[in-house]
């Protein structure tokens, strides 16, 4: 057992026995190797089972929505930044949250690890920032550092943002050249090019809706993909519709998104549906000076008005 | 918004925006008449389409 998994089971286990929340939300082992799933402990034995290791990828902050009870939860950086975001929209209050702070070194993509092996992998561990991964026919020794997610290798808040403890030290934060490199790759695209290149992205997709609920952002109670009347968007599988599905729940996240790459990971088809999230943090971040999540105090980008904000799109 | 349709290849002519009052109606006609020019100016749109068979 790892260091970090000692400290969350140790710290949660102390939230618990002195009444300090009525449950503790946390990652448990999966069914299978590098599986995990998300569970929340309600009593001491119960946080026996937590474990924290590089597969703890997606979104906690997604099960705090509209929440009762007194909560603890273990949040890495991208997580803390939800749970500002879900605080400012008024889903969570502060003073109904304990968070546990997780500093992170990034997450580990299992696609491009499995396509390292011919067969299922079988067992998996951590050693610092070492990873071994075995499969039936062979073990490997690999770097953490070179299977991370895609929006871990440009994460530049590792730590969180927001924390009542910390399970480990601090770490340090990533120094990034140019964090949109990806987006520009798009932006240089001529218009055909930019439209053939999302038909080809989402050619794929079986509006099977993982990303919408593996996202923090989508909390309201009835999404607009669901309504019937009016109906936004058609329910098939024509092109039209599941590009309009995704065009719309991308601007839905507009100056709110973490990128904490939840969606491409809950995605079964494996389509980078952050390339429409990342053009609008882009946006946010060149135009507004926005990053979404980091201050509390601060309203929502969309929810501000300032006397110097660009209005050169207005006529 | 604008920019994002213009990412995924919408071209940005074809979306305005605009502030007008309920009396300024010569505001209305020149913004009306900018938006026709702008999109004629492109070739038909062809994307977005959705056909029912």
């Amino acid at each position: 057992m790892n260091k970090l998994t000692q400290n969350i089971r140790e710290l949660s286990s102390n939230l618990l026995k002195n009444n300090k929340v009525d449950m503790v939300i946390g990652f448990k082992k999966g069914t299978i190797p590098m599986a995990v799933s998300p569970m929340a402990a309600h009593n001491i034995e119960q946080t026996k089972e937590f474990i924290w290791d590089s597969n703890c990828g997606i979104n906690l902050a997604n099960f705090i929505s509209d929440k009762k009870e007194k909560i603890g939860i273990i949040a890495k950086g991208c997580d803390s930044r939800n749970i500002v975001t879900h605080i400012t929209e008024n889903k969570i209050s502060r003073d109904k949250l304990h968070i546990i702070g997780v500093p992170c070194t990034g997450m580990i993509d299992k696609i491009k690890l499995q396509s390292n092996f011919n067969d299922d992998i079988t067992d998996y561990s951590e050693n610092g920032e070492d990873i071994i991964v075995k499969s039936g026919l062979i073990e490997k020794n690999l770097k953490k550092s070179d299977y991370l997610k895609s929006n871990c290798k440009t994460c530049m808040h590792r730590n969180p943002v927001i924390y009542d403890e910390l399970a480990a030290e601090l770490v340090q934060e990533q120094k990034i050249e140019d964090q949109f490199a990806d987006v520009k790759k798009i932006e240089s695209l001529s218009i055909e090019d930019k439209w053939n290149y999302f038909d080809n992205l989402l050619k794929d997709c079986i509006r099977c809706y993982a990303c919408k609920n593996a996202c923090p952002l989508c909390y309201c109670p009835s999404c607009f993909v669901n309504e019937s009347n009016p109906q936004w968007v058609g329910k098939g599988q024509d092109k039209t519709d599941i590009k309009t599905f995704h065009f719309l729940r991308a601007y839905h996240c507009a100056g709110r998104c973490t990128d904490c790459g939840a969606c491409v990971q809950a995605c079964p088809m494996n389509i980078n549906v952050r390339d429409f999230t990342r053009k609008l943090i882009k946006d946010s971040y060149e135009i507004y000076g926005w990053e979404a999540g980091l201050d509390i105090t601060k309203r929502p980008l969309l929810d501000t008005f300032s006397l110097k904000d660009d209005d050169s799109f207005i006529k | 918004m604008g920019n994002l349709l213009e990412h995924m290849g919408i071209e940005k002519q074809r979306l305005h925006f605009s502030w007008i009052s309920s009396a300024e109606a010569t505001k209305f006609v020149n913004v009306a008449k900018e938006v026709t020019n702008a999109v004629r100016a492109l070739e038909p749109n062809n994307k977005f389409v959705k056909t029912l068979d």
